[in-house]
């Protein structure tokens, strides 16, 4: 027996409470996709046309610094969202993503979300809701990694 | 209560500001102690610092202190070499309670959550949770942050505890892509482990804010606040309650603490603003 893709998206936090037609509405837009280790799932400057939920693997937000060569920024794992500027305009991708080992996601085509968003206004706003509930998890996250926190000591 | 005359048997540096000394007493035998308390340790003509027991009670041999450089007793402390004096007080405080069962005295989940130079109090702890799991079941979940790749102490341990059966998850601040393990905060890993929150008790320690996020993450994931406990420390001088340095609302640390549940009281002072 298969898995639906509807079934697949069940199971992610970000369509945690999402209607079924909802997450239906989701699928429409939704297939699955590998990565080999090292490939990019997107890279800066490109144009931000697709996000990614990870089914199995982990994904490095990267970013270059000459001198320094690629940085990791932060690493994303199974059940979490990869790529939040297929949102808002310009639609550009601000770092680089690479699979750090084999990788399996399900890849949304954000332009497809955002038709059915502006078709339907109650579906964005939900959908909405969950995406900016990750964001700000994610921007908290962020923020307790600049107090550089295991770097502060004194003796005791 | 005076120092006990010990002897470095044995160094080990673990990063560039943390150095692991093994102390041996000078004469008598080896003070008895439980994973989570802490020994006043003295660098002879310099002062006196409380630094946590590394070890493990059921390892035999000397006694384990990991020290991070941050001040001038740590440093002598740091570069004290073989053959070298320290002086013990001690040991002190509360522990992690690793032998408490669950209250229907099933086996249960534990999680430890280390940040930085706060595996150091948890490893005695987790090398009898491993023990234990082995002998008694239970599972281990050990997860731990860092700045960087180069400030993890104690790779071997967290490889051994790891081939032992415990789930191990390591994550830091900040990495270049040479790095192939997770980057990002400590709280982050909690969400990927699979333990059973509602069968689950955590022993964190960390920076406070390190502790006060674990701790409220947890709760959010449905563990019982009364099953935390955090370790904390304020300035430990006398080590038995008598001088007050180090109290922190009703506790005095070096008495009452290190290791407290974070249930009630606690959960609100690591919350407040200090004045």
């Amino acid at each position: 027996m298969t898995t639906s893709m509807t079934q697949l998206l069940e199971a992610y936090p970000l369509m945690n409470g999402l209607s079924s037609d909802a997450i239906a509405l989701v699928a429409g837009c939704a297939r699955n996709v590998a990565f080999e280790p090292g490939a990019l799932l997107f890279a800066e400057g490109a144009s931000a046309d697709t996000f990614y939920l990870l089914r199995r693997g982990h994904a490095a937000i990267e970013v270059h610094e000459p001198g320094r060569g690629q940085l990791v920024i932060e690493t994303i794992g199974p059940g979490e969202v990869v790529g939040w500027s297929w949102l808002i305009e310009p639609y550009r991708w601000t770092f680089d993503a690479r699979a750090q080992d084999s990788l399996g996601a399900i890849a949304i085509d954000g332009a497809c979300l955002r038709a059915k968003s502006l078709d339907d206004p109650a579906f964005g706003y939900a959908l909405l809701q969950r995406v900016a509930g990750q964001i700000l998890a994610r921007l908290q996250a962020t923020r307790m990694r600049l107090l550089d926190l295991y770097g502060e000591a004194n003796e005791r | 209560m005076t120092p006990v005359v010990h002897r470095v048997v044995g160094r080990r540096r673990e990063t560039d500001d943390v150095v692991t000394i093994q102390l041996e007493p000078v004469s008598g035998t080896r003070l008895e102690f439980r994973p989570g308390q802490f020994n006043m340790l003295s660098a002879f003509g310099i002062g006196e610092a409380a630094i946590s027991l590394s070890g493990a009670p059921r390892d035999p041999g000397p006694l384990r202190h990991t020290v991070r450089d941050v001040g001038p007793v740590s440093h002598a402390l740091c570069q004290s070499d073989v053959g070298d004096l320290v002086g013990v007080r001690g040991p002190f405080g509360s522990d992690w309670r690793i032998g408490d069962r669950s209250e229907d005295g099933r086996d249960r989940d534990t999680v430890v959550v280390a940040g930085g130079i706060g595996l150091a109090p948890l490893r005695g702890a987790v090398q009898e949770l491993v023990a234990a799991s082995r002998e008694n079941g239970g599972r281990v979940f050990v997860l731990v942050g860092a700045r960087d790749p180069s400030q993890i102490i104690f790779n071997e341990d967290l490889q051994a505890w790891a081939d032992d059966g415990a789930y191990v998850d390591l994550t830091v601040d900040r990495a270049s892509a040479q790095w192939s393990g997770r980057v990002g905060l400590v709280t982050t890993l909690l969400g990927r482990a699979p333990f059973d929150p509602a069968r689950t008790r955590a022993l964190i320690c960390g920076p406070e804010i390190m502790m006060r996020f674990t701790a409220r993450a947890l709760v959010d994931m449905g563990v019982d606040q009364r099953a935390i406990l955090v370790s904390l420390e304020r300035n430990m001088e006398c080590g038995l309650g008598w001088c007050g340095h180090c109290q922190l609302g009703p506790f005095l640390l070096c008495r009452d603490g290190p290791v407290v549940a974070y249930a009630g009281v606690v959960s609100d002072l690591l919350a407040e603003r200090e004045r």
